[in-house]
């Protein structure tokens, strides 16, 4: 008689078991556009350059070790890494009230700044007070937040199927709506899955209606600098938001600007009103992170702060970065260029307006399965695709897949 | 740090800054009712020991080997290991959820063995985690999101400072059976074998695989049979913590031992591995986290509800430091050497502890030091009183916990006479 014997089957988690049911498949014509990693035009994983290029440099510096890091992490890692999301002229930085915490990836950041929420947010015990989450938005923030002791996750309108855009009055209306103090999971730029996010203007009102209800700002930045190819510009937002004065956190993930999937890269950049409670803060975290992992991996962040730190090889990782979100810019036009000369149905602006890797394409589940089914093209049940699966060679046969899924299946 | 209210706040920072107080004043900051953490006891004994300006200082605190110069030491099979994997020039895609199969398998026949028949009949399920606390965090969280039946888990008393909050925050409650014996300065059977007898069925029982922290008390083989027997009769579920393989006795057969002969009584166990200690890996956070069920079935279904664990954590493990050991464990050359030099590191820290003795008799010492000795692994519990620990720090600058715990990997045959003069200071 088994103690685990109650133990239940669990689901695959989709994105994985798609890859998986990609690689065992052996139509040749295969596309996978379902896992959001950056390939380049032949369809394979790209180490940047620069990467390979500062893994030599620690290789051959024998005065390294493999001590343990501090708890919160590596100190130049997690100061370069808040720099580049708050941008190098920082108020915040200057005013002493921006700190750090080197976490296992984007997931380990939000998961640090979830369960200190919950412990200390707003009072100590937060289980009640609702997170939100934008409907729809990357599948494994919800268990993030529940996991971390959070009853009450609730959707805020973001996607417009009808328009295929930002659904912004929906948005502002359940921002209106929230309870005061409720959590508000944001994407940065690049919003995964649908590629949509909000102008600058509209961030805007955003922040507004954030401020007026004392709505928390928690930042998801998964793709800076890989959206627009511009690390300012994609960090926008965030800069926007601590000049108007919020306290916030930021998750961020070096996987995709990086290409530094496997070596779980991250920071939670904490803004706090200033120093004082900064400390505070970071001596909770600290807790929170001796129970969870001790203290975070070494190799990936002492690659990242190398870079970030040195000149010539900062340039050198904004060129590779432009490199990628350039590719995945003329694939995005080429695609909508194609459908259009086949003469889709539908509109294909969202292609090009949408940025980043993903797109919602707006197949309906029906048409997901005839593209995996039928066409061996590996997608979403949502309608997602990467666009960095896209590549010269396959572009044409995706895009007369997706005509023949849109016309002859409803 | 006392609490700070709200309007103490804001009046108090004109008052004490008058610079800021020409800042507006927004909203009150989220965080006003954070408190400042505990500061961490260990790493106050470093911070001291950096501050202390005498050359003879020793920081006994550290948890980490040093080498007889008393510098950190990697491992010529971890530098071959990593030369290797750079000549492959891989790429960095995500690894699964559960880890690095190569890695995975290594690490469960490191523990089980090759012959294991757990995992012949694949009746075991290993995921790679972040380092030894990552094990225990997702060996704690499977336990209390599948355990139903009991909420306790047993610590030995004492055990390593960490356990007690991960089990707890993971929502266990914690308890103890008595471990180690100060008057003997050693292993308290009786009053294990008594605790442990009297714990309710299917409680967990937290077990340190060889080389106990902070004590270096380990069980001797019989004793562990003992044990065994009355955990069996409890029905008690096995939890090891393996942080030592290795590292203790200088042999991975040896230092396993117990955890195979539980399995091979039928016991099916947790365990967690760390590769931090004995390949050197520390900061590249490599551990394991096992559990043997009762068929292949099973495990596949355990292992799909870890993954499900896992992923709101942190996604999938870093894949650095499971490379090397992997790269380690799976190449013959690359194998040999490290057990070379895991025996290597056991073996300096045994000969410091008997050079400590040899050295307390010669400077005259009449106490029984036979415990330095009789114990374990990387920790010493000296038995030496808070006064006499604070005398140490203060006269002599040789930093330890207050519980008289020192690290000996911290000493070396070139401070050894020094550390044995300044204990006999204190005692006689």
């Amino acid at each position: 008689m088994s103690i685990f014997g109650e133990v239940p089957l669990a689901a695959p988690v989709a994105v994985f078991k798609l890859s998986a049911d990609f690689r065992e498949d052996q139509c040749p014509s295969k596309v996978n556009l379902g896992v959001g990693a950056y390939r380049t035009d032949e369809c394979q994983p790209w180490v940047l350059p620069v990467v390979r290029k500062v893994e030599k440099m620690i290789a051959d510096d024998h005065s390294l070790n493999h001590e343990y890091l501090p708890i919160l992490g590596l100190p130049e890692f997690r100061s370069s890494a808040s720099k580049i999301a708050l941008g190098e002229d920082s108020p915040a930085i200057k005013d002493n009230r921006v700190g750090a915490v080197q976490c296992l990836g984007g997931t380990g950041a939000l998961k640090i700044g979830a369960e200190f929420l919950r412990r200390w947010y707003n009072g100590t015990d937060n289980t009640k007070t609702p997170i939100y989450v934008s409907a729809p938005t990357w599948e494994n923030h919800n268990a993030v937040f529940s996991n971390a002791g959070f009853e009450d996750i609730r959707p805020y309108k973001y996607w417009d199927a009808g328009k295929r855009g930002l659904d912004l009055t929906g948005f502002l209306g359940d921002l209106e709506n929230a309870p005061d103090h409720s959590i508000i999971v944001l994407h940065a730029c690049a919003h995964n899955p649908t590629g949509t996010d909000p102008t600058q203007d509209q961030w805007k009102q955003i922040a507004d209606v954030m401020k007026q209800k004392n709505l928390f700002a928690f930042f998801d930045s998964a793709y800076q600098g890989f959206a627009s190819g511009n690390l300012d510009k994609d960090a926008w937002s965030i800069r926007y938001f601590v000049s108007q004065g919020f306290e916030l956190f930021c998750a961020q993930s070096f996987s995709k600007n990086f290409g530094l999937y496997n070596e779980r890269v991250g920071n939670l950049t904490v803004v706090a009103k200033d120093q004082d409670n900064l400390n505070r803060v970071l001596s909770q975290m600290e807790k929170i992170v001796r129970i969870t992992w001790s203290n975070p991996p070494s190799q990936g962040a002492r690659l990242v702060a190398i870079t970030l730190n040195t000149p010539e090889l900062f340039a050198e990782w904004k060129d590779n970065v432009k490199t990628m979100a350039d590719r995945v810019l003329l694939m995005r036009a080429q695609l909508k260029e194609k459908l259009k000369a086949l003469g889709t149905p539908g509109t294909w602006e969202h292609i090009t307006e949408q940025i980043g890797m993903f797109s919602f394409t707006g197949l309906n589940p029906k048409q997901v399965e005839f593209m995996i089914k039928e066409k061996h093209i590996y997608l979403m049940a949502s309608g997602r695709i990467n666009m960095c699966g896209l590549t010269s060679k396959n572009i044409d046969y995706v895009a007369e897949s997706i005509h023949e899924a849109v016309t002859t299946v409803q | 740090m006392a609490l700070l209210k709200t309007t103490k706040f804001i009046s108090s920072v004109g008052s004490l800054t008058p610079s800021l107080a020409a800042i507006p004043i927004r909203a009150n900051s989220w965080w006003t009712g954070v408190q400042m953490g505990p500061p961490d006891p260990i790493l106050g004994v470093t911070e001291a020991f950096k501050r202390d300006s005498n050359s003879k200082k020793m920081n006994l605190g550290v948890g980490a080997y040093r080498d007889d110069s008393g510098k950190p030491y990697v491992l010529n099979c971890v530098r071959k290991a990593e030369a290797l994997i750079a000549s492959k020039m891989l790429d960095k895609e995500y690894l699964p959820i559960g880890g690095l199969g190569d890695f995975n398998k290594a690490c469960a026949e490191l523990a089980l063995g090759p012959d294991s028949e757990v995992l012949q009949s694949k009746r075991s399920i290993t995921v790679q985690t972040i380092s030894g606390t990552g094990s225990l965090r997702v060996g704690a969280n499977f336990l209390s999101r599948f355990h139903s039946v009991a909420k306790d888990v047993y610590l030995p008393k004492p055990s390593w400072g960490n356990h007690t909050p991960i089990f707890r925050d993971a929502g266990m409650q914690l308890k103890a059976y008595r471990y180690y014996d100060p008057a003997t300065c050693g292993f308290d059977f009786t009053g294990a074998l008594d605790d442990i007898s009297q714990i309710p069925e299917n409680s967990v029982i937290m077990l340190h695989a060889c080389a106990h922290n902070p004590t270096g008390v380990d069980p001797r083989p019989e004793q562990w049979k003992e044990l065994s027997a009355v955990i069996k009769k409890r029905k008690l579920l096995v939890f090891f913590d393996m942080a030592y393989q290795g590292f203790a006795s200088g042999d991975i057969d040896r230092d396993a031992w117990a955890v195979r002969y539980f399995i091979e009584q039928g016991h099916n166990v947790l365990l967690s591995q760390s590769f931090a200690k004995n390949m050197g890996l520390y900061g590249e956070r490599v551990g394991g986290f096992t559990v043997v069920c009762a068929d292949a079935e099973e495990a596949k279904r355990v292992e799909s509800q870890l993954k499900i664990l896992i992923r709101p954590i942190y996604s999938n493990p870093p894949m650095n430091g499971a490379r090397i050991a992997s790269t380690i464990l799976t190449t013959p050359e690359l194998r040999s050497t490290w057990l070379e030099e895991v025996k290597g590191m056991a073996d300096r820290i045994i000969k410091m502890r008997e050079m400590l003795v040899t050295n307390l008799k010669k400077e005259g010492s009449t106490h029984n030091w036979q415990h330095v000795t009789d114990q374990i692994g990387m920790f010493c519990f000296t038995g030496l009183k808070p006064e006499q620990v604070e005398r140490l720090t203060k006269e002599f600058s040789v930093y330890m916990t207050k519980d008289g715990r020192i690290s000996v990997a911290g000493v070396t045959s070139g401070n050894v006479g020094y550390l044995a003069h300044a204990i006999h200071q204190v005692t006689k």
